[in-house]
């Protein structure tokens, strides 16, 4: 692996680049791995990143039915933050944002993480309390937040309506400094190229079809590339969590839903930070190429179609303008959809499975970008030693029959009411 | 946006409808706790056909059962329950 | 430049461009303008702050973008290729620095051979600040146009339509498809991007013509058929739904009726796609200069629009199709210097013209605003020709972008190297030049990949493609996400064949193999406002109005939004705070009387014989044992097991009962209630009706408000839950003997409609007795001192009956939904969170704040509300506390870092007054 420097830039500048390597190798699957990745998402792919570097295991395969980084990782509005009410989420989330403050270094590729900020709108006296209290439950964790007046927010974001007859007139603001934004490819492509310098087989074009069975345990896969046996087995495929471990006999707590997001054509720099709701189902950001990124709710019905809803698309657009009247006249260039799988307390799931040496790592419903690092190492952890990090013990499976949920929006079970 | 073909009140905008939840998330009647937790925290969420219940809440608030596939988005049956569908 | 042909009838119309003031011909666009006032150096690229002219005459344009307009009417990134010039247009260019023609971001290209495809992944190492450093200038000269920062003054309006047949494309195909359905009696709707119809009939002669275009227009719309003109087909959805976005005014216009644009979303029982294809560049050094135009375009300006933009023309091609540029050209005055045909042997059509077969373009020269010479090879030997237009045509994309949305399968045409319409899923077909391009020319010629552009705008070259493939991003997805290639504002309309020309070559497989990015909506970009419509106004949320609305309003309350309600807060008088207001409003309740308006509580009538079977259902308490005229407090509960609303329940009549729950989960109570009845239990004999707006209510507390109330109706009050019909103000009400505030207390329900007089004459009862009106604030001081809960705040969705307290309600008969969720073992587990009540032992409780054992502890709870006792001042507060119940005397803190507030509290019961409910007792 060349190591990525502006040497190894100015370097290239005099051979036209031709000396950079493979970011990752395209190898033939072996008849047998440790460890089998079903998913070659940032999560899927930083959990073998983890698996090398911190536990040492190296016969390690990640199998991808598309091309890496395809998913959710690549459908995603890119925003990291850690600034959950509910204690298991937001101790977990943290420790992400920690890998990720320093992720470019441990990667050596520049995922372009950005902590320009991450801020909730407040919109009544009601929504700065419950505002405060999500940011005291986090400082009392030592994670940062700060309450921010009017006058902070229109400082921060001159272009957000602060005008007292608005119909969600913004009272403050809640704000992480230390969260942000990051390139989400980049994401992917650096856990990949990092893992595979481990010895990691990244396998892509390869769709796991069903699992080889010993009685109660897993021992392998079907693929499309063929049989592939295994000591254990994650799964890691976000909206089609449900799919695959339909094909070992099991039902989980998750509904498949999709989500959409959008970005306009680039502009010059006009949003700062990451503005968020707490009223408003919007999120507004920029890309470093200048595009306005925009995600809401998700179409709150089962789909694994990868194509939105236009009313859904026009109802999050009319709250995100009417938060910043000057979008109005940028025009949205492209729409893409993820399909997320919707757990039924909204917290993902990272643990085992009734099905012996069968893992799953999913349930991220729309949030699970952020997470990549945090979800990679604790899965490894999970994988490498069969039992859960002290971080996803309360994220086990069987939270749900237990009654031991993990609700930050106290909206139950249903997840089309979340 | 789809169009869903209310029983009572033919083909309308998906707009005028609400997904509430699957059929296969509704335990039966008698269902021991066990089973009806089972079934409450379990879907067979597959990667095609399955049936979900709707409701034409912005039309005539009648509930439907709608069988479609969840990546074509094809209907093929729209099923009236409530009330007005007993035999 | 301006040929012979230009149109010499009509006014001229004045613009201007960077301030220059120039005329134009109407009819034109801002590009036809441009290129007739000689200005071939238009815009700058993204990343390398290349010069760029116009290449194309459509909606594909990649260089030519321009912020057109003023103030908040500014549209940024407009192509100048599809605005139609109006007196005025002000157009601006972008993305340069000091100006256009000496831009200092050109710099960026000296150092294009660092700044190679995913430069930015190898490099800005160090600290996340590091990289926001270097972010700051990066993101500085990203970006093309300046958003508009003023507010739009324009309105978007939306609209929905049904069709037999939708139309897309008014080319020749596509006017004869309209045509063809009209004349069989289908509804047509006919759209078309331009501003006026034809298509290629306006750039060639053909067999038919324009005055066949007008006369099929004409019986279309005879026939009831809608043709809209500026008009795209913008986005294919579920089950053949189409948006169309149509522009009633230019970019920067001032609409005639203030509407500049109109979203129609049109559902169509079949959709036929005639929106034909887009001439692909060709890939070469220096490809990219202004002067380098695609070959269909230069014929447009010239036949259309009377604009020869250029005396010397050099024409690259592949197909046919260009010879019909070179007689246009020919036509025109223009010199035909060369024609570099790529295919080896003559095709027919060089009579006249100076052809070369085996011949490619290999370089251009000239400067920052027009090309002087073309460099290239014919049959392997070098040549050069002095030029100031090199027309180029690489073949043709057919426009599938919308059969794709739609969910259709494309097909490989290997005689036009092109993909085209397959299988479709949705009721669509493709006609025309989309479903049967142009043959052309297989081969590519082999070029230096260093400075040939694939995708203008985002400075993609084949050198970048081919780095990414060296680096192992193989796959077409990761091609253009390591590279941005087709990711600029033109989506890859002109680029995407080229680079994934030279995947496949890479790859050493056909086209076909190499795959294909997915076609995502829009079409062509659409104007946020535009999906927003009028909606982005109140943010697509309503507002819900209360029936006493106006007689509050006369009052000049503190308002406070409650869902999508707005109810008063306070009722201050001059001078006082909204603390001051409330406090005095909450001890008028405790030492005489007041009134509030409770009417947007959720109230449901539910009647029938099986009313009983249905409620005990639904609510967690037992119903069946009420008498009637009598109430009872009652909770609910999801599958799961924990509370989700509360409220009241009353048996008005032997088989009728009113149930009232919380505002806030009002819709999702009617929601749950329909279900339950509908698809739960359709078999009961019950009717649920939901008059949560039927009935406007009044509720009056107080040691007096019985005395009030006898006053009012002149007759006994009802005991305490208790509940009798009665008039006042010769309006029939309903008194329920209820009690949020913990005074004896009663609620009053009236018919919507005759709300006014009723709450006039309690109004003047109570203030008689010397009390007043009190608001939502007054009514929360009042309730926490109580220790009721409230839906929101200690009911949060996490607690069950248990960690509330309320278990000793729960029907014992079980049945109710929700009982098997109770079940569940950690649901009775050590360690949940439970509701206590706090008393400050020193400070001010802050609400929402954290209790602690100690400072730097993690919380154990939190406080939910709280307030501060009404009669005798202290503060107190709800809160949730892990195993709370057994706490009680336990001293906490309760603190909140981000206020950096903090009180020192003791966990007690909670219920801070009257617990024993003596002040309900007559």
């Amino acid at each position: 692996m060349n190591r990525y420097s502006a040497f190894g830039l100015l370097r290239g500048a005099l051979n036209g680049q031709k000396h950079w390597q493979p970011a990752w190798r395209d190898p033939e699957p072996k008849a047998h791995y440790d460890i089998v990745i079903i998913g070659g998402g940032g999560h899927g792919l930083a959990t073998a990143y983890y698996l090398a570097k911190v536990h040492g295991l190296k016969n390690i395969a990640v199998l991808e039915k598309g091309w890496i980084g395809g998913g959710n990782t690549g459908r995603n509005t890119t925003i990291v933050r850690s600034n959950y009410r509910q204690k298991p989420l937001h101790d977990l989330f943290e420790f992400g944002l920690k890998l990720w403050h320093n992720l470019s270094d441990e990667l050596n590729y520049n995922v372009m993480f950005s902590p320009r900020g991450a801020m909730f709108l407040g919109h009544s006296d009601a929504d700065m309390v419950k505002l405060a209290e999500r940011g005291d439950a986090m400082r009392c964790d030592g994670i940062d937040a700060d309450l921010m007046t009017r006058d902070e927010v229109a400082k921060l974001e001159p272009l957000l309506d602060m005008s007292r007859s608005a119909r969600f007139p913004i009272e403050g603001g809640l704000i992480q400094r230390r969260g942000g934004t990051a390139r989400h490819d980049a994401v992917a492509w650096g856990y990949a190229r990092g893992a595979d310098s481990f010895g990691v087989d990244i396998i892509q074009k390869c769709e796991v079809t069903g699992f080889v069975r010993d009685g109660d345990a897993v021992v392998g896969v079907e693929t499309t590339r063929g049989r592939i046996g295994a000591g254990r087995v994650g799964i890691c495929v976000a909206g089609h969590s449900g799919h695959v471990a339909g094909l070992a006999g099991l039902k989980l707590p998750v509904e498949s839903q999709t989500l959409q997001a959008m970005v306009t054509e680039g502009v010059k720099p006009m949003i700062n930070s990451v503005i968020m709701s707490q009223s408003l189902h919007c999120y507004i950001s920029q890309s470093d190429k200048g595009g306005i990124v925009f995600g809401g709710d998700p179409d709150n019905w089962p789909s694994y179609a990868q194509r939105g809803h236009p009313m859904v698309m026009e109802g999050a657009i009319a709250q995100g303008l009417a938060l910043v009247p000057a979008l109005s006249r940028l025009r949205m260039v492209r729409t893409w959809s993820g399909v997320t799988d919707m757990s039924f307390d909204g917290a993902p799931i990272i643990g085992e499975t009734p099905v012996r040496n069968l893992y799953l790592n999913g349930g991220w419903c729309y949030g699970g970008f952020k997470a990549t690092p945090a979800s990679g190492w604790t899965y490894a952890h999970t994988l490498a030693t069969g039992s859960p990090h002290a971080l996803n013990a309360p994220f086990a499976l069987e939270r749900f029959m237990r009654g031991a949920t993990i609700d930050e929006t106290g909206t139950g079970p249903m997840p089309n009411s979340r | 946006m789809m169009l869903i073909n209310c029983p009572h009140c033919g083909p309308r905008a998906q707009s005028e409808f609400v997904y509430e939840r699957t059929v296969d998330s509704v335990a039966p009647a008698g269902a021991s706790n066990d089973e009806a937790m089972q079934i409450l925290f379990t879907r067979s969420n597959p990667r095609g056909v399955d049936d979900e219940i709707w409701r034409h809440t912005f039309g005539c608030r009648a509930w439907m059962v709608v069988t479609r596939h969840r990546v074509t988005n094809e209907i093929s049956q729209v099923r009236a329950v409530g009330p007005e569908a007993l035999p | 430049m301006t040929g012979p042909s230009r149109p010499n009838s009509g006014q001229d119309i004045s613009f201007t461009f960077d301030g220059t003031r120039y005329s134009a011909r109407a009819g034109d666009t801002l590009a036809a303008a441009l290129l007739a006032n000689g200005i071939g150096l238009v815009g700058r690229s993204f990343k390398y702050h290349r010069p760029r002219g116009i290449m194309t005459a459509g909606v594909e344009e990649p260089n030519a973008l321009v912020t057109v307009g003023e103030g908040g009417r500014a549209e940024p990134n407009t192509r100048a290729t599809d605005v139609f010039v109006y007196d005025g247009l002000a157009a601006q260019s972008q993305n340069r620095w000091p100006n256009l023609s000496l831009d200092f971001g050109a710099i960026l290209g000296l150092a294009a051979p660092v700044f190679s495809a995913g430069f930015y992944y190898k490099t800005f190492f160090g600290s996340a600040k590091r990289w926001m450093f270097y972010e700051h200038f990066i993101r500085k000269a990203a970006g093309l146009g300046n958003a508009p920062r003023d507010a739009d003054p324009d309105r978007f309006s939306q609209r929905a339509a049904f069709c037999d047949v939708l139309v897309v494309g008014a080319g020749p195909a596509g006017i004869a498809a309209a045509r063809e359905a009209a004349d069989a009696g289908k509804r047509v709707i006919l759209v078309e991007q331009d501003d006026i119809l034809g298509a290629s009939l306006i750039r060639d002669p053909q067999e038919l013509d324009s005055a066949w275009a007008k006369e099929s227009a004409d019986r279309i719309r005879a026939s009831g058929g809608h043709i809209l003109t500026r008009t795209t087909a913008s986005g294919y959805w579920e089950h053949d739904l189409v948006t169309l976005t149509q522009r009633l005014a230019e970019p920067g216009q001032v609409p005639a009726n203030g509407v500049a644009q109109r979203l129609w979303h049109v559902r169509a029982g079949q959709v036929i796609l005639a929106t034909g294809s887009i001439e692909r560049p060709m890939a070469f050094p220096h490809n990219d200069r202004p002067g380098v135009m695609l070959s269909q375009a230069v014929r447009t300006y010239v036949r259309r629009f009377g604009v020869c933009p250029g005396q010397r023309v050099v024409i690259a091609t592949n197909n046919d199709d260009a010879y019909l540029t070179a007689h246009a050209l020919k036509e025109a005055g223009a010199q035909i210097v060369a024609i570099l045909d790529a295919r080896p042997a003559p095709a027919g059509q060089e009579h006249g013209f100076t052809t070369f077969n085996n011949a490619h373009p290999l370089a251009t020269k000239g400067s920052r605003h027009c090309l002087k010479s073309v460099s290239g090879i014919v049959d392997g030997i070098p040549k050069s020709w002095d030029a100031d237009l090199l027309a180029v045509s690489g073949g043709f994309t057919p426009v599938v972008h919308l059969h794709c949305q739609a969910g259709g399968t494309l097909e490989w045409n290997d005689a036009a190297q092109a993909f085209v319409p397959g299988q479709s899923r949705q009721n669509v077909k493709t006609i025309g030049g989309a479903a049967s391009p142009a043959p052309v020319f297989s081969a590519a010629p082999v070029v230096p990949a260093k400075k040939s552009f694939v995708d203008f705008q985002n400075d993609v070259t084949l050198a970048d493609v081919d780095l990414a493939w060296a680096e192992g991003y193989r796959s077409v997805e990761h091609l253009k996400r390591y590279t941005t290639l087709g990711m600029a504002t033109d989506q890859g309309k002109t680029s995407n064949m080229g680079a994934l020309a030279r995947l496949a070559e890479k790859q050493g497989v056909a086209i076909p193999e190499a795959g294909l990015t997915t076609f995502r909506p829009p079409y062509t970009p659409v104007t946020m406002g535009l999906f927003a419509g009028t909606a982005a106004k109140d943010a697509g949320a309503h507002k819900r109005r209360l029936a006493l609305f106006d007689v509050h309003a006369a009052k000049n309350p503190i308002w406070q939004p409650l869902g999508y309600w707005f109810r008063p807060r306070a009722y201050p008088m001059a001078g006082e705070s909204l603390a001051e207001a409330a406090m005095r409003e909450a001890r008028s309740v405790r030492t005489a009387v007041g009134m509030t308006d409770v009417s947007t509580l959720a109230k449901f009538e539910i009647s029938g014989p099986d009313a009983v079977a249905l409620l005990e259902t639904v609510c967690a308490t037992s119903v069946g044992k009420l008498a009637v005229g009598r109430g009872r407090y009652t909770f609910m509960l999801r599958e799961d097991g924990f509370v989700f609303d509360d409220g009241t329940v009353w048996r008005i009549d032997e088989n009728r009962y009113l149930l009232t729950s919380s505002t806030g989960g009002a819709d999702r109570m009617a929601t749950h209630l329909s279900y339950v009845r509908n698809y739960l239990h359709p078999e009961l004999r019950v009717s649920v009706v939901n008059v949560q707006e039927h009935l406007a209510g009044i509720a009056i507390a107080g040691p007096k408000a019985k005395s009030v109330l006898a006053t009012l109706t002149g007759e006994e009050p009802p005991r305490h839950m208790s509940t009798v019909g009665a008039k006042i103000a010769g309006v029939a009400v309903l008194v329920l003997a209820a009690s949020y505030s913990g005074e004896r207390a009663f609620e009053i329900y009236v018919d919507a409609r005759n709300a006014e007089p009723v709450w006039a004459e309690c109004e003047t009862a109570v203030v008689g007795t010397g009390g007043c009106l009190y608001g939502l604030e007054a009514m929360e001081f009042l309730r926490i001192e109580k220790g009721h809960l409230v839906v929101g705040g200690e009911i949060d969705g996490r607690m069950t009956p248990l960690d509330l307290a309320l278990d000793k309600m729960l029907n014992t008969g079980g049945g109710f939904i929700g009982a098997a969720g109770l079940t569940r073992p950690a649901l009775s587990e050590a360690g949940r969170r439970q509701l206590v009540g706090l008393e400050a032992v020193e400070g001010s409780i802050p609400e929402g704040s954290m209790l602690v054992t100690a400072d730097g502890k993690s919380p154990e709870g939190h406080v939910t509300a709280s307030a501060f006792r009404i009669m005798d001042g202290g503060s107190l507060a709800l809160g949730q506390l892990a195993d709370g119940f057994l706490r009680h005397g336990e001293e906490l803190i309760a603190t909140s870092p981000t206020r950096g507030q903090k009180a020192r509290v003791r966990v007690v019961a909670p219920h801070f007054y009257d617990s024993a409910g003596e002040r309900y007792r007559d």
